[in-house]
């Protein structure tokens, strides 16, 4: 079985924000909600890098040692799942992810913050794979009709890579000593408690 | 009781540790070469995030990598569950050890048979809504800490979750009678449990418990001054750490704040859980004729006597007064 991992090749992402947008409509994403994120570090200095972040479903996911439900799951392929129906939404992901991934759908006032939704590494969830209940409560499952996450899969400068950890860090690694530089996989060491070495 | 008496000093520990813990992080990196390796090893040692703009109007996800969640991790996962657990499971322990070997404190002088009014009806049904609220808010948070260890694996994963989800919200709505108790709470007693001399007498001869003989005490003794200012400031700190987690992220808020917010919150609900449980035991099974205090309200007069001495005399003073007016010499 693969490991599923996301590899953002910062020195190519332009920022165009495609796989955000992808990736909301791909799943149909709530309001106020971003499964993947874009954030620009030194932002109009020297050294300026895009980074294209969502869930990075993390070897020991801290998510999962700190939910008090035990809602998440890791899949055959190491991908980071939580069940909505056990989630009690009471914010404890959130603090622990070093990443900002889980989100809610409300911050409304005396905790109602709804089910956490976070991203599914497009393989939806516990339910059935692809079908209506599936899809409304976790997207589309597009790892399940042998697809890889549509965010990576449109990338326009293809900076963003899904699929096994060990082909898109060469993929990477190639990419670096062809055009001799690269400032590293972005959040590897925190997620998966490695770097690629090139 | 050693540990009711740590419980400041873990607090004020906490207090010191913050500051270092909520350090922003130092702005700028080397001129054009920024590593993702080393920017997330250097982050992580310092304790500060990687931060950057998005275009999403969400301060929060300006933030690609925070490493305090691992630090956060570690204080829920270990700290808290063996503090926890230590706390509120060594309570139990010490206090089955006690009623073992000393067993239930008896009035020496058995009961009198005459009562003196000691809370009236405004302070037990005080008394007993801070209690009731205590409970439930007590349960329900130790089951987010300790159910999914000890509940969980019993009733299976969706009745814990319906459980849990339960809990949560009656968390949240049982914490305002609990705060309007603590406020009324500390009006009416404050008065009375302002700590003094004689409170230092009591811990000294501990407290009739452990030693020989009752020491001499006003309407509260040093005991129940110091259940009164661990609930009255525990409660109230837990309270405010406790809103500002029910309404996240609002002002400038970040999850930093949050994370500390409970840090604060869940450490002393347990210290005070165990505190509490003391309180229970002392004030049910523990002793005879505590619990009427709250119970009916009126006290056996022996038992007052023997706790409350100066209480009693000075109640006496009173209902002489009232009887015989000053003027009037008693018959004596």
């Amino acid at each position: 079985m693969a490991r599923m991992k996301f590899l953002c090749d910062a020195d190519r992402c332009i920022e165009c924000n495609a796989c955000v947008t992808a990736c909301k409509n791909e799943h149909e994403v709530p309001w106020g909600i971003n499964r993947r994120r874009v954030v620009t570090i030194n932002d109009g200095k020297p050294g300026e890098r895009s980074i294209s972040m969502a869930c990075m479903h993390c070897t020991d996911a801290p998510c999962a040692a700190v939910c008090p439900t035990s809602c998440f799951y890791t899949t055959a392929d190491a991908v980071v799942l939580h069940d909505k129906d056990t989630c009690i939404g009471c914010g404890y992901c959130f603090y622990a992810c070093p990443f900002g991934a889980p989100q809610y759908p409300r911050v409304g006032n005396f905790g109602g913050r709804g089910k956490m939704d976070k991203c599914t590494y497009c393989a939806g969830g516990p339910q059935q794979d692809n079908t209506r209940v599936e899809y409304t409560q976790y997207g589309s499952n597009r790892l399940a009709e042998g697809k890889l996450p549509l965010c990576a899969e449109m990338c326009s400068t293809k900076a963003l890579l899904a699929g096994d950890g060990e082909m898109i860090a060469t993929i990477y690694r190639e990419r670096v000593q062809r055009r001799g530089y690269g400032s590293g996989a972005w959040g590897w060491r925190t997620a998966y408690r490695e770097n690629i070495t090139t | 009781m050693k540990r009711l008496i740590l419980a400041p000093f873990l607090v004020l520990l906490l207090a010191l540790s913050a500051p270092v813990f909520a350090q922003p992080a130092p702005g700028g990196q080397a001129r054009g070469q920024v590593s993702a390796e080393e920017m997330e090893m250097q982050r992580l040692l310092q304790g500060g995030r990687v931060e950057g703009r998005t275009s999403i109007p969400d301060p929060r996800s300006e933030v690609l990598i925070q490493p305090q969640g691992k630090a956060w991790r570690d204080f829920h996962n270990v700290t808290l569950a063996w503090v926890g657990g230590i706390a509120v499971g060594g309570m139990a322990l010490i206090l089955i050890a006690f009623y073992a070997t000393r067993g239930r404190i008896t009035i020496e002088g058995g009961p009198a048979g005459r009562t003196i009014s000691r809370f009236n009806l405004l302070e037990r049904a005080n008394h007993w809504m801070v209690a009731s609220s205590f409970i439930v808010l007590g349960l329900t948070g130790l089951n987010l800490t300790f159910g999914r260890h000890i509940l969980l694996p019993i009733i299976g994963p969706y009745a814990f979750a319906n459980v849990s989800l339960w809990g949560k919200i009656a968390h949240n709505f049982v914490a305002f009678p609990f705060t309007l108790g603590i406020v009324v709470m500390l009006l009416l007693w404050v008065k009375d449990n302002i700590p003094n001399g004689r409170d230092i007498e009591w811990f000294k001869m501990g407290g009739g418990l452990i030693g020989k003989g009752h020491p001499k005490a006003g309407r509260f003794n040093g005991g129940q001054k110091m259940v009164f200012w661990i609930t009255v400031l525990g409660g109230g700190i837990v309270a405010a750490s406790g809103y500002f987690l029910i309404f996240p992220f609002w002002g400038e808020f970040g999850v930093a704040d949050m994370q500390l917010a409970h840090i604060i919150h869940s450490i002393l609900s347990v210290l005070m859980v165990a505190a509490m449980i003391a309180h229970i035991y002392i004030g049910s099974v523990g002793m005879e004729g505590a619990f009427d205090a709250m119970g009916s309200g009126e006290v056996d007069l022996n038992w007052a006597k023997e706790h409350h001495g100066l209480w009693v005399e000075e109640e006496m003073a009173k209902a002489r007064q009232v009887v015989a007016p000053s003027g009037v010499k008693p018959a004596e």
